[in-house]
């Protein structure tokens, strides 16, 4: 089937080498990462984990909301999901690479990488992330290949498939949920030690997910002949509204638990975040962006008028995914480290090399998507006929 | 088979590029060079361990000792001759070979091994020097 | 032809998985060669349950301006000076009382104390979350005496102890830290550490076991810092435990530190 990703228009090669540009670009940049060292990055002792894994914590969540897809179709036989599930699928297996490359660039000597499974050490919790991580990548490919593969010879997917695809859909949880441990574990991080960090990383992951699906199936129908369906695009706005509204909710009993308990370790990382700290306030301007996205997103999800109106959809999904990457991406995990563990304001900003190497690793997730998008759209072009 | 002659062109350049460095260092071969023992270790005339496994094993060894010392904090090591050694790659084995670039690189240049990170942290004899020496320039 | 292509790979993938499984057969039941060698530690290496210091922090605050511990320990282990905040490599270093402290916080503390520049270095904890977290056990507490170890050959870099670690114990060489060693003072004996490791403070495992005390101990000559084993009843640490109010950093957290504050 990969021989589909070989023939395309103009515009699809375009894309294609605009994407290997960026992926150069990042490349390059990270020869020099390599050569001199994370030093390159924002990074300090302070703040010990920056954009790479911001982009990584989002991402998971991007790939694990792929079950929302999964759920109604093979449990509930919701069969207006079934034109899209597959979308769905290679969504959560190009996500799931880009996690895994965000925490190689990452590493500062990436050439032990394989040290984690040199020496398993079941009481890290990186160490069962790699382990849930790599899983769903595997599940995902093979799913999403077995089921493309029987629907290109018009044929119902094989029977080995199902028990696989029943296992995806607790899969999917796990891996939000572990990645979500990696934080909500660790003593004396205030922001990061609370029980609902699973359930919110869940919730927000069950929005920014959808709504990049739907950013994506608006796309792909004014792009090629294969049209996702109306009724399923709204389906998953609705799925993106009540995940956003839990997402939002559980992120003002963070803001109940800190600012009424008054607990100063609790409240100093919101204060930082959304109103600086002792003068510092650099993430000020972004967490008050998401806030303004959020409510803007909402705004226009909520009312079944607007929601259904596709381009007002649109503009609703954009201010969802961008939102969502600031919260959990950027304010989450930078906002874990202010102050320091000395009640110092410490901050961070990205360099340019970071970003390029992140817009580089970016690029390589979308160069997958496309490739794999590429094949499914062409094979479902092919069975429309 | 479609394409074939696409194909087994295409295979004849792949296996071309693939033996690429055995045609361009045909007839270059070099005799293997023989690592040279500083005096000291001339003098001691035994190794930790006998000549023929310090050869073919001394990786193998070097691994062990630093497991060993930094994980199990064991940093004498008795060899099989009964003779005991304090476990240091930086004091002990450079401490007597202290020509890292005619007994160590000599053969590692030769076979191509020469990705190796220990002088990343560990001072070699040459760099030793500067440490040593009080009022260098930098 | 699709079946034959099907029957290749299988066959390849089984010797694939025939020959790996084979090797590690062999090198598992593969005889030792060298059966009569063997591993000792040193004969006068120092030996305790459970490492510990206690700071007396009465005696420090007379000698504000000495920085003996500080300047010793950046010798012999070699650590290097960026002269930047950001790079910056820490074993043990000075902190003042309120952010050291940061739980004791207190509007109407002696205004000199809140200032008060305390030494702070890795607690050696009992519980200790970074050696929790770590991936590769790169991070591990000895079983035989309690320090908090790093493995520099394993670490690979990913940082989640110095997320784990409550104290900011922990430093990553964000660069190749070797030219920034002060070579005149340094330590040849002892190596430097490489680009993209953590470092922190060992309680001088290489010092132990040849029977030395940790650098920063020695170095103090008004002898503000005490080591010895909390195990032992009888041991100094123990009897400045008995004798004076102490406290820990961040008790609360339940990673019970092994490094004492008199105050």
């Amino acid at each position: 089937m990969l021989e589909k990703a070989l023939t395309g228009s103009g515009k699809y090669w375009g894309w294609i080498f605009f994407l290997l540009a960026v992926i150069g670009v990042g490349f390059i940049f990270y020869l020099q990462q390599l050569s001199y060292g994370l030093g390159i990055t924002g990074l300090s002792r302070d703040v010990s984990w920056g954009f790479y894994i911001a982009q990584f914590t989002y991402l998971v969540g991007v790939a694990a909301s792929a079950v929302m897809l999964v759920i109604p179709y093979y449990l509930h036989n919701y069969k207006k999901f079934g034109r899209i599930t597959v979308l769905g699928e290679f969504l959560a297996v190009s996500a799931v690479t880009m996690c895994i490359l965000f925490i190689f660039v990452d590493l500062g000597q990436p050439f032990r990488v394989m040290n984690v499974i040199l020496h398993p050490t079941p009481n890290s919790v990186m160490f069962w992330d790699m382990i849930v991580l790599l899983g769903y990548f595997m599940l995902n490919i093979v799913i999403a290949w077995a089921t493309l593969g029987a629907e290109r010879k018009s044929a119902p997917p094989p029977a080995w498939i199902k028990p696989l695809i029943y296992l995806s859909i607790p899969w999917a949880v796990s891996i939000h949920t572990v990645t979500a441990f990696l934080y909500a574990g660790l003593p004396g991080r205030h922001l990061w030690l609370t029980a609902i960090m699973a359930a919110r990383f869940l919730a927000s992951a069950f929005a920014s997910g959808p709504a990049l699906l739907i950013i994506i199936c608006l796309i792909v129908r004014s792009q090629t002949r294969f049209d996702p369906g109306k009724e399923a695009i709204q389906t998953l706005a609705k799925i993106v509204t009540y995940a956003m509204l839990t997402n939002v909710f559980f992120l003002l009993l963070e803001f109940f638990t800190a600012f009424y308990s008054k607990i100063p370790g609790h409240m100093q990382p919101l204060q930082y975040l959304f109103f600086g700290l002792e003068g510092h306030g650099k993430l000020v301007p972004f967490m008050w962006t998401f806030v303004v996205l959020a409510v803007v997103g909402l705004g226009l999800l909520i009312p079944p008028s607007s929601r259904s109106n596709e381009n007002l959809l649109a503009v609703a999904a954009i201010a969802i995914v961008v939102s969502t990457w600031i919260d959990k991406g950027m304010g989450l995990v930078v906002g874990g480290f202010i102050p320091n563990p000395f009640e110092e304001v410490v901050e961070y900003a990205p360099t340019l090399p970071e970003i390029s190497i992140t817009l580089g690793v970016w690029a390589i997730g979308f160069l997958v998507l496309t490739v794999l998008f590429k094949v499914a759209v062409s094979v479902k072009e092919e069975a429309a006929q | 088979m479609h394409d074939a002659g696409k194909i087994i062109a295409g295979l004849m350049v792949f296996i071309g590029v693939m033996t690429f460095p055995f045609w361009y260092n045909m007839g270059k071969a070099s005799p293997a060079p023989e690592p040279e023992l500083s005096q000291k270790a001339k003098q001691e005339n035994e190794c930790v361990e006998p000549k023929s496994f310090m050869k073919t094993s001394h990786m193998q060894l070097l691994n062990e000792w630093r497991d060993t010392a930094v994980r199990e904090d064991l940093r004498v090591y008795v060899g099989s001759n009964g003779k005991s050694h304090d476990i240091s790659l930086q004091n002990t084995c450079l401490g007597c070979h202290s020509n890292k670039d005619k007994f160590c690189d000599k053969c590692h240049d030769f076979v191509g091994v020469t990705q190796l990170y220990c002088w990343d942290c560990h001072l070699e004899p040459k760099e030793k020097e500067l440490w040593a020496v009080k009022d260098a320039n930098f | 032809m699709g079946c034959k292509r099907r029957e290749f790979l299988k066959i390849a993938g089984l010797s694939t998985l025939a020959g790996l499984a084979g090797k590690s057969a062999y090198e598992l039941l593969a005889p030792g060669e060298l059966e009569a060698s063997q591993f000792m530690s040193g004969g006068q290496a120092l030996e305790a349950e459970r490492w510990a210091m206690v700071i007396d922090m009465k005696k420090c605050s007379e000698q504000e301006e000495c920085r003996d511990c500080i300047d010793v320990c950046r010798h012999v282990h070699n650590i290097p000076d960026f002269n930047n905040p950001k790079d910056e490599i820490k074993w043990i270093w000075k902190s003042p009382f309120q952010h050291a402290f940061p739980e004791q916080e207190s509007e109407f503390v002696e205004e000199k104390l809140k200032e008060l520049p305390f030494i702070v270095l890795c607690n050696h904890c009992k519980n200790p979350p970074c050696v929790r977290v770590c991936p590769t056990q790169a991070t591990f507490k000895r079983k035989k005496d309690g320090v908090v170890m790093m493995d520099y050959h394993r670490c690979i870099g990913c940082r989640f102890c110095m997320a784990a670690c409550p104290y900011g114990s922990r430093s990553f060489n964000w660069r190749d830290p070797r030219p920034f060693v002060n070579k005149e003072e340094g330590n040849p004996e002892y190596p430097t550490r490489t680009k993209g490791v953590v470092e922190k403070c060992t309680f001088c495992d290489e010092r132990l076991a040849v029977g030395k005390i940790p650098a920063c101990v020695e170095a103090c000559k008004e002898k503000v810092l005490v080591f010895g084993d909390l195990d032992n009843p009888n041991s100094e640490v123990r009897e400045l435990l008995r004798t004076n109010y102490t406290i820990r950093r961040k008790p609360e957290l339940g990673t019970e530190p092994s490094v004492f504050y008199i105050v």
